[in-house]
């Protein structure tokens, strides 16, 4: 069994008369990203709070390797607290400093390192969130993304072992929000920190998640997988699913795979799948060298790729889902295998050309330094069974996949295969 | 520092329970007295943190430029209240002293009245308004934008990091420029007194120079210091624990933490100016 990193056992906290956490155990693991959800006033941050000291419980403990917080002496929780990190919400970012010395002020405050060292390490957590062009800019001479790397750049500077997230994506527009929680998981990746995340972004936050925690009623209602989730009966559940039937995904406008499961399931059940039935994923991937282009321009590039192939296979009667960040998956009846893969080669070349154009005209609004950027569509065409289920039709189409579409651009612009 | 540990609120024990009307004002004194003595207790253990961080490593170019915003952006308006400070009272004594036929104790009376009192008091009240005020403004907002809190996950001691250069560098800068203060309102009497009204430049000098003692010049200064730790303590403290208001929150909160930190600033200097000048009698 494994030994959770932080544990909340019956903790409770009260302001005033009203009690925000009633007898709160929940635990969380190390290298997992674990999501805490619920409501606006169930205690999300209070939550968090407690697991960086700026609040203490009233009742009950918290435990840090199965050492309680409370137990710690001065040197014990100096050292707990020097492998945390708190990402806030509204990113607390000093405004009388430039972007450089907030990310640098941790390592000058807390550390005996020489002023060349800090430098350096503060310049590479700044180019690691590119953000080199704006280190000695102002916050508030930033975009709200800009803000929110910047405020990343600070909480991973010291290398944290553990980074809380109070709502990072609250406030921003759809296509940031995929933009932060992917910077999230990439840089969880990159970095390999344990994450807490508070989000309100249902759905889009299951996609960067290992664990869920739901918050209900000011005690912990479920903790557990997405998957788990589904298949439990909890009124915010039920009502998180109803409200999971009827979402378009804000940035690429194609409704979520949790639609599909519940308004298709009756294509598997009574055996009215069509004979020839086949599905398709396609990925997209965009790398891109240099500051010429934002994520948020990145993003919407995708979106509008991702946009143009949903209306092709959609026009020929495919069902399509996504599955996650630039990733799509078509289920098409009446289409053999053999029929998809043609179809979809001959929408290659059209797609190659709009991405083309979307990119080159998104880079040539940024001109400066040398740039490229690589960018590719990967399909993979797999056969659908009665017996499938969508996670398994997109593993099996996944399987499969290979780019049929790739291009590069340069510092001039200039498109080639 | 968790927040909230150290600010005091008014005990709320007792709030509901009903009591005759005679009592009542019995019970709000004494909530009223509690909140007091813990508030004083607050801010007493506040002083304690702040002064123990000034002599933690890293904290020299704050406190410099700590130092440059309580002396050197406050310097302009001193040395004008001190001009007019001693031009006025340059004129009042040499009008009151002539009746009296001593006129030329004119550079005394100037000396004394600035070096003692005028000075040390004055130069403080000036401070208070313009930097005291930037103070409580300044660590308000930090509060208010989670600044603090995010200084506190760092690692960061808030309280030193904030409040121990401001504490260091009012400690320095209030003499300096109570000495400024002292010195242009000297000339400020010269100025009417002399100048203007026709007074002798020769015993005006000489009174000026001999009348002032040690004992005077250390008064000067002693108060100067209790002032500076005063002013910095109260407005830093309101900043600080801005949010610890329940009747409003927000900006709302920094406007009323700096308009408290300058009112009790001014009236807890004129108190302690009496209690040191009645301890250094």
């Amino acid at each position: 069994m494994r030994t959770p990193l932080i544990e909340f056992k019956d903790v409770t906290k009260r302001f005033r008369d009203k009690t925000v956490l009633d007898k709160v155990n929940l635990k969380i693991y190390e290298n997992e990203v674990t999501t805490i959800i619920g409501k606006s006033g169930t205690g999300k941050t209070v939550l968090l709070k407690h697991i960086i000291g700026l609040i203490r419980p009233d009742e009950g403990s918290i435990l840090f390797r199965g050492r309680p917080l409370a137990a710690m002496n001065r040197r014990e929780w100096r050292e707990y607290k020097q492998g945390l990190s708190y990402l806030f919400q509204q990113n607390a970012l000093f405004d009388s400093m430039t972007v450089f010395e907030n990310v640098a002020l941790p390592l000058v405050q807390t550390t005996s390192l020489t002023k060349s060292e800090i430098a350096q390490r503060a310049m590479r957590r700044i180019d690691q969130t590119e953000l080199s062009d704006a280190a000695h800019s102002y916050p508030s001479e930033l975009s709200g993304g800009m803000q929110k790397r910047a405020a990343l750049a600070r909480a991973l500077v010291t290398d944290p072992a553990v980074v809380l997230f109070d709502e990072p994506t609250t406030g921003q527009d759809p296509i940031r929000k995929n933009v932060i929680l992917g910077m999230i998981a990439q840089y969880r990746r990159r970095f390999g920190f344990t994450a807490v995340l508070i989000s309100h972004d249902i759905p889009d936050v299951f996609f960067v998640s290992d664990r869920l925690v739901l918050l209900w009623d000011g005690t912990v209602g479920f903790e557990g997988t997405y998957e788990e989730v589904l298949d439990l009966s909890h009124p915010m559940i039920k009502e998180l699913l109803k409200s999971l039937e009827g979402l378009q995904d804000e940035v690429v406008g194609l409704p979520m795979k949790e639609a599909f499961r519940s308004c298709y399931a009756p294509l598997f059940s009574d055996g009215a799948l069509a004979p020839d039935t086949s599905a398709t994923r396609l990925t997209i991937e965009l790398d891109v060298e240099g500051a010429v282009l934002e994520r948020e321009d990145a993003a919407a590039a995708m979106g509008a790729v991702a946009a143009h192939m949903s209306h092709r296979l959609s026009q020929l009667g495919g069902i399509v889902v996504r599955c996650a960040g630039g990733d799509i998956l078509a289920l098409l009846p009446h289409t053999t295998v053999e029929e998809t893969n043609q179809l979809i080669e001959s929408y290659a070349e059209e797609i190659k050309e709009q991405a083309g154009a979307v990119l080159t005209r998104l880079a040539g609004k940024n001109p400066g330094p040398a740039y490229s950027f690589d960018f590719r569509i990967k399909a993979g065409v797999a056969q659908v069974s009665p017996e499938d289920d969508i996670d398994g039709i997109a593993a099996k189409a996944a399987s499969g996949q290979r780019v049929i579409a790739a291009f590069q651009g340069g510092r001039k612009g200039e498109g080639q295969q | 520092m968790v927040k909230g540990e150290l600010g005091v609120q008014p005990s709320g024990a007792g709030r509901g329970e009903k009591l005759s009307p005679v009592l009542r004002p019995f019970r709000a004194i004494g909530r009223e007295t509690v909140a007091l003595v813990g508030n004083l207790g607050a801010i007493l253990i506040f002083f304690v943190l702040s002064f123990a961080g000034i002599f933690s490593r890293r904290q020299f170019s704050e406190t410099v430029s700590q130092l440059f915003y309580v002396s050197a952006t406050s310097s302009g308006i001193v040395i004008l209240v001190g001009l007019f400070t001693g031009m006025v009272l340059g004129l009042q004594l040499f009008h009151t002293l002539v009746q009296f036929g001593s006129a030329n104790v004119l550079g005394t009376a100037m000396t004394l009245s600035l070096i003692r009192e005028l000075g040390p008091v004055l130069t403080a009240i000036m401070i208070a308004a313009r930097s005291g005020s930037g103070m409580a403004a300044e660590i308000g907002i930090l509060r208010i934008s989670e600044q603090i809190d995010a200084l506190d996950t760092m690692g960061i001691d808030s309280v030193r990091y904030l409040v121990s250069p401001r504490l260091a560098a009012s400690i320095i800068g209030f003499p300096i420029l109570t000495a400024f203060f002292d010195l242009v309102g000297i000339i400020g009497g010269y100025l009417t007194g002399v100048v203007l009204m026709g007074a002798n430049a020769g015993p005006y000098f000489y009174r000026v120079y001999s009348s002032a003692t040690t004992a005077d010049i250390r008064g000067g200064f002693i108060k100067a210091i209790v002032f500076a730790v005063l002013v910095s303590m109260i407005c830093c403290f309101e900043g600080y624990y801005c949010h610890m208001r329940t009747a409003s929150s927000g900006a709302k909160n920094v406007g009323l933490a700096t308009r408290a930190a300058v009112v009790l600033s001014c009236t807890t200097i004129l108190v302690a100016d009496y209690v040191v000048t009645s301890l250094l009698m």
